[in-house]
C-alpha cells in the first residue's frame, strides 16, 4: 500500500520508531541508474535486506559540484546508459512497491527544472518518495520548491555545513522535514579513512540547536561502522553512508551478480553500529 | 553559502574603501598598464566601408587580456580578507595567467584548474602559469573543459575554505562573483566612453564585444548601460554550427536552468543534463553564461548572435593583415560581428569592438586551419 503510505510521514514514522529501539537511522545512498538499471534494482534490494533504514537515491547529473570522485564516475555510468530523472523515479517506484522502507531522492537542481518543478514532485510522489535534497538549491532560494514539495507530501531536506552560522541553522531547522542533512566536513562526498575532527562537534552542535524539532543525520565521508557508530553516539539520529556503497558497485562492474551479497554485507554492518548498546 | 555570505560582505566593505580604490588603481595603471587606449582601426575601416570601427585594446594589459583587471582586484580582496591560498579556474589559461601574475605580485600562492583538453590547445599559458609559480592542476573530469575546472576548483573550495579565496574569472557562478567581476572589469567601459566621448565628441552607433563567460562584454556595456541610443552585441561563440554540441552559444541556442550555483541561460539536453559544447577559441568554450547577459538579453537591451569558427578564423586573419594586431580567438569573434555591423551602418557612425586579448596564444591552432 505505498500509495497511502505518503500521508503517514513516513521519514518521521521511522525515526520515531528507531528512537524508540535506541537505534540510530542507517540511510544507504546509491546512485539510480548505475551501472545499469537491473542491476541498481538488486544491488538496491540488498541494501533493504542489509537492514537500510533509509534509501537515498541519486539522480545522476553531469556537473555533481558537491561529490568526489567515486559518485562522480556512478553519475556518468548511469548517465552513459540513458539513465534519465524520470527513469530514476520509476526505479524507486518499482522499489517501493515492494519494501516499506522511506526513499529519499537527491537531485541537483537543474534537472528538476527541466521536467518542471510541479511535474517532478508529482511524479516523485506516485513513485513513493518520501523527501528530497536538492545540493545546489539553498534554503534561501528555495521557498517556491519548498512549498511545491510540501503540496506532494514530500520532506525538503536541506543541507548544512560545519561553518553554518547558527542564524542560518535556525532557519534550515525550522524549514526542514523529515531530517536534516548535516554535512560533517568541509569538503565533497567520499570515502575517507577517519571521520573528519569537526564531525562528531557539529553534530553535538546542531543537536542541541534542533532541540528534537527535527532528527539531524550526518554524511560526507561516513563510509565505515566505526564512523557510523561514532556519529550516533555523538548525538545524531543516522548516519549516512554513499560514496563506499557506490565503490563496492564500481569494483563489481565486471561481475555485477556479486555486487548485491557484499553490498548486504557491507549494509548490515553498518546498520549494527547504528545500535546504541 | 557562509563563504559566499562572508565575501559579499568584505567586498561591500572594501569596494566602497577610498583607501583600496586608490591601491587597486595603482596596482592597474603601473602593474597591469592602464588606461588602454581606444585605438581607430583606419584601415579595417577603409576594408569593410561603412561604419568607422575603434578598438579598445585590453590586448595591451599585462599578460595579454582583460583578465587581469578582475585578477587584481580580487586578489587584493583576498589579501584584506586574509586569506593567502587562492585557487582558481581556467579556460583558455589567460585567467589563469593574470591569476598568476597578480598573486605573484601581492605575494600570494595560485593553483589553478584547467581541463586537459584545453592544457593541450593552450600549452604556451600552461608554461606561463607555471614559470609565474602557480599549481597547475589537470582537471579530467567531464567534458576535460572550462566547465569542469570550475567544477574542480568549486570542490576545492568547500574542502579549504578556512584558508582559500576562489577567484573566478567571469561573471559567472554564485552571488556575488557576476557582480563582483562586473565591477572590476568594468573600467573597460568607464574609459572607453570617455576616450570615444573625447575623440569623436558622440557616442559609437554600437558597441561590440566576444561572449563566453562575459566579463569583457560585461565590462564594456556596462557604462553604456544607460546610453540607450548605443547598441550592443555580444557575439557567442558558434562554433561548427547550431545544432546540440557544435556551438558555445547559451543565449542563442541554450534555454533557461542552472549551473553552477547561478540561474541563466545553458545549453542542456531535453532533461536537463548539461551538453557538451564546441569552439575554436577555449576561452568561450562554456555551456552557461554571466546571468547579467541573460537579463540584458531578456530586457532587450542586448542582442546576442554567434560568430562561426570560420568567420572568427578569418577575422583574426583580415585584423592580423590589415592593422598588424592579432587579435585573441575569442576577440576574434567580435571583430567579425562588428566587420559585419559596420557594413549595414553609415560612414559618420562609429563602433566599438572590445578587443579583449592578443592572439600570441592561438598561433598553434591558427596555424594548423590557416595554411602557410
Amino acid at each position: 500500500m505505498p500509495s497511502t503510505s505518503h500521508n503517514e510521514d513516513r521519514i518521521e514514522a521511522k525515526f520515531l520508531e528507531l528512537h524508540s529501539r535506541g537505534e540510530g537511522a542507517l540511510i544507504a545512498y546509491l546512485t539510480g541508474g548505475d551501472p545499469d538499471p537491473k542491476a541498481f534494482l538488486a544491488n538496491s534490494t540488498a541494501l533493504i535486506e542489509g537492514g537500510a533504514d533509509i534509501v537515498e537515491v541519486g539522480i545522476p547529473f553531469s556537473d555533481p559540484i558537491a561529490d568526489g570522485p567515486v559518485i562522480q564516475a556512478s553519475s556518468m555510468r548511469a548517465l552513459s546508459q540513458g539513465t534519465t530523472p524520470t527513469g530514476v523515479l520509476d526505479l524507486i517506484g518499482e522499489l517501493s512497491s515492494q519494501f516499506p522502507v522511506p526513499f529519499v531522492v537527491l537531485s541537483y537542481y537543474n534537472p528538476i527544472l527541466a521536467m518542471g518543478l510541479d511535474h517532478f514532485l508529482r511524479k516523485a510522489c506516485e513513485s513513493g518518495v518520501d523527501g528530497i535534497v536538492v545540493p545546489d538549491l539553498p534554503v534561501e532560494e528555495g521557498d517556491e520548491f519548498r512549498n511545491l514539495a510540501l503540496k506532494h507530501n514530500i520532506d525538503n531536506i536541506y543541507l548544512v555545513a560545519p561553518n553554518t552560522s547558527n542564524t542560518r541553522l535556525r532557519t534550515v531547522l525550522d524549514k526542514s522535514k523529515g531530517f536534516l542533512y548535516l554535512v560533517s566536513l568541509y569538503g565533497v562526498t567520499g570515502p575517507r579513512d577517519s571521520l573528519s575532527p569537526q564531525a562528531l562537534e557539529t553534530v553535538k552542535k546542531v543537536k542541541s540547536l534542533a532541540r528534537g524539532k527535527v532528527p539531524v543525520s550526518a554524511g560526507f565521508g561516513v563510509s565505515q561502522p566505526e564512523h557510523v557508530s561514532a556519529i550516533i553516539r555523538s548525538g545524531a539520529d543516522g548516519a549516512i553512508v554513499g560514496s563506499a556503497l557506490v565503490n563496492i558497485v564500481s569494483q563489481h562492474l565486471e561481475s555485477p551478480n556479486e555486487a548485491p551479497d557484499h553490498l548486504k554485507s557491507s549494509v548490515a554492518k553498518l546498520k549494527a553500529s547504528t545500535r546504541k548498546s | 553559502m557562509e563563504p559566499l555570505r562572508a565575501l559579499e560582505e568584505a567586498y561591500n566593505k572594501f569596494s566602497h574603501d577610498p583607501s583600496f580604490k586608490k591601491e587597486l588603481t595603482g596596482w592597474l595603471d603601473s602593474f597591469a598598464g592602464r588606461p588602454t587606449p581606444l585605438y581607430f582601426a583606419a584601415n579595417l575601416t577603409r576594408h569593410v566601408g561603412g561604419a568607422r570601427i575603434y578598438l579598445k585594446r585590453e590586448d595591451l594589459l599585462h599578460g595579454g587580456a582583460h583578465k587581469i583587471n578582475n585578477t587584481l582586484g580580487q586578489a587584493l580582496l583576498a589579501r584584506k580578507m586574509g586569506k593567502r591560498r587562492i585557487i582558481a579556474e581556467t579556460g583558455a589559461g589567460q585567467h589563469g595567467v593574470a591569476t598568476a601574475m597578480a598573486c605573484a605580485a601581492l605575494g600570494l600562492l595560485a593553483e589553478v584548474y584547467m581541463g586537459i583538453e584545453d592544457m593541450d590547445r593552450q600549452k604556451l599559458n600552461v608554461y606561463r602559469m607555471k614559470m609565474l609559480g602557480a599549481k597547475v592542476h589537470p582537471v579530467e573530469s567531464g567534458s576535460k573543459t572550462l566547465k569542469d575546472a570550475i567544477n574542480e576548483a568549486l570542490r576545492d573550495w568547500v574542502t579549504n575554505v578556512q584558508n582559500t579565496y576562489y577567484l573566478l574569472g567571469s561573471v559567472v557562478g554564485p552571488h556575488p562573483y557576476p557582480t563582483i567581476v562586473r565591477d572590476f572589469q568594468s573600467v573597460i567601459g568607464k574609459e572607453a566612453r570617455k576616450q570615444i566621448l573625447r575623440i569623436d565628441r558622440k557616442l559609437p552607433k554600437a558597441v561590440v564585444a566576444c561572449v563566453g563567460g562575459g566579463s569583457n562584454s560585461i565590462g564594456i556595456f556596462h557604462s553604456f548601460l544607460h546610453d540607450l541610443d548605443v547598441d550592443l552585441y555580444g557575439a557567442e561563440a558558434g562554433g561548427e554550427g547550431l545544432s546540440p554540441g557544435q556551438n558555445a552559444a547559451p543565449l542563442v541556442a541554450g534555454r533557461e536552468g542552472v549551473l553552477h550555483g547561478m540561474m541563466t541561460y545553458v545549453l542542456q539536453d531535453e532533461v536537463g543534463q548539461v551538453q557538451m559544447t564546441r569552439s575554436i577559441s577555449a576561452g568561450l568554450d562554456y555551456p552557461g553564461v554571466g546571468p547579467e547577459h541573460a537579463f540584458l538579453m531578456n530586457a532587450g537591451r542586448a542582442k546576442y548572435v554567434t560568430v562561426s569558427d570560420e568567420e572568427a578564423l578569418d577575422a583574426f586573419k583580415t585584423l592580423s593583415q590589415l592593422e598588424g594586431i592579432m587579435p585573441a580567438l575569442e576577440s576574434a569573434h567580435a571583430i567579425s560581428y562588428a566587420m559585419k555591423l559596420a557594413k549595414s551602418l553609415r560612414t559618420k557612425d562609429s563602433i566599438i569592438v572590445n578587443l579583449s586579448g592578443r592572439g600570441d596564444k592561438d598561433v598553434e591552432i591558427i596555424a594548423k586551419h590557416i595554411p602557410q
